[in-house]
């Protein structure tokens, strides 16, 4: 990686990295969610939904501002994980609860559809065979869903990859430490001279997003033809 | 091995409101669409619970709204058949077969995949996947997956319905053999008064809500006063032996020392089986008829007669070959003179003898 400075290639391993874990992290609660949302009837269903789809409509510095109430070191929350030495504020690891908070709209709304889209009486069948219900999700749920999985994991780390005002207003650009791939673009642009570095990052970023969307596009035709079994 | 179902339900204005027994073999949930019969079973296998009621398995007690005890479907042991199949899209067929044994671990009754298999003639489709199946395939891929669930119980939704004809006579004989080679109780439901008289030991009758006759199917099928699925489809059941294979296309039937002709059934002579007669191809007669074409004429005595809301009217009469339905016009009857106890001819063309209502 000879054509990218020290700084550069910082800002992508960075961004890498804090775009997979964001999307690992919160996989697991989407799906949750997602099904909640899809399955469940119980009361403050809209309240949820609502307060999943926040970060989708508010400005990017709202919510990075509203973490950084809440998570940073004085915060209610972030005060209390402190005291475990789980540090968001002004880390990597603040970067990638950002990340994950503004991109948890969109893997919510993809794994949904999926949810919606399996028959439930696919589910009762299983059930009656002596599936519990943890067992039905794991058999007949979960591999029906996993397109619509992937598609929300990739728009995540897509939207994580790329994620500006919530990470600049939460844990501000520090190289090293919180200067992602947009960050550094942004950086770079504000001195003379960094035109070219901000191209090369420009190019990079292309490149990811492209390539994720294309793995997964892959991907999900493979799956889908497993599940659908034709 | 025996179920009892009591169970109270509403939707809106219609309830359900019935109780009865299921004993071995297939008992035969038979009503028009809409008289409950779908509910009954969702409320057997825990899919639905009803507002009161208490379901048992001989001991096993699965639902008694009044202790507040309702087992959950999948702690029921069940074998459900469903009208559409419901096959896993994602699993081939043998991994649709062992879905169940995988849950239903040391107990029940284990049939092997092997069994299950070759009674149902599906070898060439284990690697399949549901959506390369036609749905005659389907649906014995969906009988095998209940059977393998080691049932204690067997539910068969109108398992036959989303078929065509072709289909239903190639599924029809594996039910029959699944009647008479499995232990636990069956319960089918059915619109179909074919599928009844072939399939089913025991009959529920059912009729908006309620059951209005259960019994051996012979004994319910044959009284005119029970007609869940509409007149039209009335007709009684009789048990005959093959006695010989003509060589004009027709086989002969013993019933109770009458001997019957029917265009031919493909089974071996001295095999016993059942003929259902449908009260609408019965002809009367006072006096023995001379010069018919029709190659069927029983000696009957009128037993019971039932008006219609329309110019019809059902007969029943008791034959040396058993109960037969007639469904004549009330013109018809007045002119004949009919009355119970009254002597008379039943006539029967062969031709109208269905391969379906024989078997």
């Amino acid at each position: 990686m000879d054509w990218l400075s020290p700084e550069e290639w910082t800002a992508v391993a960075l961004s890498l990295r804090v775009a997979v874990w964001a999307t690992l992290l919160s996989l697991p609660f989407g799906i949750f969610v997602a099904y909640a949302l899809a399955r469940w009837q119980f009361a403050g269903r809209q309240i949820v939904n609502g307060l999943v789809h926040l970060p989708l409509i508010l400005p990017p510095v709202v919510t990075g501002y509203l973490l950084l109430l809440t998570f940073g070191t004085q915060g209610p929350v972030g005060g209390a994980l402190a005291e475990f030495g789980i540090v968001f504020a002004f880390r990597w690891t603040g970067a990638a609860l950002a990340a994950a908070v503004m991109a948890f709209p969109l893997m919510v709304r993809a794994i949904r559809l999926s949810i919606e889209a399996v028959d439930p009486k696919l589910e009762e069948a299983a059930a009656t065979l002596g599936a519990s219900k943890i067992w039905v999700f794991c058999t007949i749920t979960l591999p029906l869903i996993l397109p619509g999985v992937l598609a929300g994991a990739i728009l995540a780390f897509a939207k994580a990859m790329g994620e500006f005002g919530a990470t600049i207003t939460f844990v501000a650009n520090i190289p090293g430490q919180t200067q992602t791939i947009p960050s550094a673009i942004y950086a770079f642009l504000q001195v003379p001279g960094g035109e070219s570095s901000a191209m090369r990052l420009v190019i990079i970023s292309v490149i990811l997003a492209m390539g994720a969307l294309l793995a997964s596009e892959v991907l999900a035709r493979r799956i889908s033809r497993r599940v659908s079994g034709t | 091995m025996s179920l009892s179902v009591q169970l109270r339900h509403s939707f809106g204005s219609f309830t359900i409101d019935i109780g009865f027994e299921a004993p071995k073999g297939i008992t035969v949930l038979f009503g028009r669409s809409g008289s409950g019969k779908t509910t009954i079973v969702e409320a057997v296998a825990g899919l639905l619970t009803p507002e009161s009621g208490r379901i048992a398995l001989d001991g096993n007690v699965l639902l008694d709204t009044q202790n507040g005890r309702n087992l959950p479907p999948n702690k029921r042991g069940l074998g459900y058949i469903f009208q559409e199949g419901r096959l896993f899209p994602h699993l081939t067929v043998r991994q649709n077969l062992l879905y169940g044994g995988f849950f239903a671990r040391g107990s029940g009754t284990a049939p092997k995949l092997d069994h299950v298999v070759e009674l149902l003639g599906i070898e060439a489709l284990l690697e399949r996947r549901p959506a390369a199946l036609s749905g005659g395939e389907k649906q014995r891929v969906a009988i095998g997956r209940a059977l393998l669930a080691k049932p204690r119980l067997v539910l068969a939704d109108e398992p036959l319905a989303a078929l065509d004809e072709a289909r239903k006579s190639e599924i029809l004989p594996y039910f029959e053999r699944l009647r008479d080679e499995v232990s636990v109780p069956i319960l089918y439901v059915s619109h179909s008064a074919a599928e009844v008289a072939r399939l089913a030991t025991t009959v529920i009758a059912l009729q908006d809500g309620r059951v209005v006759s259960q019994g051996p199917a012979i004994e319910v099928l044959s009284d005119p006063m029970v007609t869940p699925a509409g007149v039209r489809a009335a007709g009684a059941v009789l048990e005959a032996r093959v006695t010989a294979q003509h060589a004009d296309g027709l086989t002969e039937l013993d019933a109770g020392g009458q001997s019957l002709f029917l265009p031919r059934v493909d089974r071996k002579v001295g095999t016993r089986l059942r003929v259902r007669i449908a009260a609408q191809d019965v002809i009367l007669s006072r006096a023995a008829p001379h010069g018919l074409s029709a190659l069927n004429v029983l000696p009957a005595e009128v037993e019971q007669m039932r008006p219609g809301d329309g110019p019809g009217t059902l007969v029943s009469l008791k034959t040396p070959a058993g109960t037969v339905l007639a469904r004549i016009t009330q013109r018809s009857a007045s002119n004949l003179g009919l009355s119970p106890g009254q002597a008379c001819f039943a006539v029967l063309k062969s031709v109208a003898v269905a391969p379906q209502d024989v078997g």
